[in-house]
């Protein structure tokens, strides 16, 4: 693969990894690693961590560089145990972190906008934040207990995971709605401050969002249709 | 470009009044009036003007009347008529307004000056009011019989609006019309 050079490798020092891409720091928790972790290497911390670090770099690598697809033999040589918790982890980390941190500010602005106007457009982000909720509690009833069962060896026949890609809907289209809004239509007396900081989070919140889309797209539905077959005979 | 009014309307007087105010005007060209509506979609289709002045009484949907765009229909009134009849216009002349508030009026209507799109960004006329029936909750079916067109062309138009705002979602596009004072609380569901 073209851009194998430049993927991170277990040696190099986490602290270089995360200076080169900050945005990798919101990764750290969610795959289990906390901070504080000095100068030691990537493959030290994953092991002290109990976090395998193939994994690891598989995650960082998808978030890190656009157009890395990992290949299937990538992702079958990969323990994959973490990829549950991880995409579990993430789900709490956008609804409870994330989106509430976006309402606050959007209350606020609902506050100044006042009245009907206000109800709308704060209501507008409360459907949507619920949408996102149904979404993941869909995954986290259906899908998850359906790869955790493949990947303890079970023969699981109640759920195909075909069915996910079919009813896989789009959750960062919304957020791009609420961001055209919040930065091209509010009136000028929004306080900008405010506005500001919530397109901010917009933006963090919806390349987070299509990453987190790409891996069980790309990484999750490829291993579990591998375990579907290899449960099948 | 002076903008070209037909009035359709059976009162000769009426007629000869409009015209004295609007021929002193250097922007209107007052085409020939027509008295009924017998040969008015002939007219509109052959002299395609641009403000259309017609008693509200002589027909029953304005949308009918819209055969091509960029087009003002403007409501002759001459007593109280209820303001549901005349939701499809785009302005409304009394007989008993002033020369002047005749005129601005009409000007004001004048597709191409404050109605029309500024910009290639900003909505159309109907482009606003498919946005308006959208954010009403009305289906595209619902939106193409309101508006008489086809569901073809309102779907064309929800491409452009949404092209022009960058908001794909119905509840998104509510937003957008209420902040721009499209729709008022009353319209929402």
């Amino acid at each position: 693969m073209m851009m194998k050079s430049r993927l991170f490798s277990s040696e190099a020092r986490l602290s270089d990894l995360i200076t080169a891409h900050p945005s990798l720091l919101a990764l750290l928790t969610r795959l289990g690693i906390s901070l504080g972790f000095g100068n030691r290497s990537i493959g030290d911390v994953c092991e002290s961590s109990g976090v395998d670090t193939g994994f690891f770099l598989l995650i960082c690598n998808v978030h890190t560089f656009k157009n890395y697809v990992p290949a299937s033999p990538t992702i079958l040589g990969t323990d994959m145990t973490g990829l549950v918790p991880y995409l579990e982890k993430s789900h709490r980390y956008y609804v409870d972190k994330r989106l509430s941190h976006i309402e606050r500010h959007l209350d606020a602005i609902a506050q100044e906008l006042g009245g009907r106007i206000g109800q709308v457009f704060i209501s507008f982000f409360k459907d949507y934040k619920q949408e996102v909720e149904a979404h993941f509690a869909h995954e986290e009833q259906q899908v998850f207990p359906h790869i955790s069962a493949l990947m303890a060896g079970e023969r699981d026949t109640t759920y195909s995971i075909s069915e996910f890609l079919r009813n896989h809907s789009d959750i960062e289209g919304k957020l791009d709605d609420l961001l055209n809004i919040v930065f091209k239509y509010l009136p000028p007396q929004v306080d900008d401050d405010n506005v500001l900081d919530v397109v901010y989070d917009i933006l963090r919140l919806r390349e987070d969002l299509k990453k987190h889309t790409f891996i069980e797209e790309k990484i999750m539905v490829p291993l579990v249709k591998h375990l579907e077959n290899a449960t099948k005979k | 470009m002076k903008q070209r009014v037909l009035i359709v309307e059976p009162s000769e007087v009426i007629v000869e009044g409009l015209k004295s105010i609007l021929e002193g005007q250097i922007r209107f060209k007052v085409l020939e009036p027509i008295a009924d509506t017998g040969a008015l979609t002939e007219r509109l289709l052959s002299s395609r003007p641009e403000i259309l002045l017609i008693n509200p009484t002589m027909v029953a949907d304005p949308a009918t009347l819209r055969l091509h765009e960029p087009m003002a229909v403007v409501a002759l009134v001459y007593q109280y008529v209820h303001r549901d009849a005349l939701k499809g216009y785009d302005a409304v002349v009394d007989i008993r307004d002033s020369r002047a508030a005749v005129i601005e009026t009409l000007a004001q209507a004048m597709p191409g000056e404050t109605n029309n799109a500024k910009s290639s960004y900003d909505l159309t006329k109907r482009e606003t009011a498919v946005l308006v029936e959208l954010a009403r909750g009305k289906t595209n079916k619902e939106i193409a019989d309101a508006l008489n067109v086809s569901v073809h062309t309102v779907i064309s138009h929800r491409k452009n609006i949404t092209g022009k705002t960058g908001i794909k979602s119905v509840a998104g596009l509510t937003v957008y019309a209420m902040l721009n004072n499209l729709i008022d609380e009353s319209a929402l569901l």
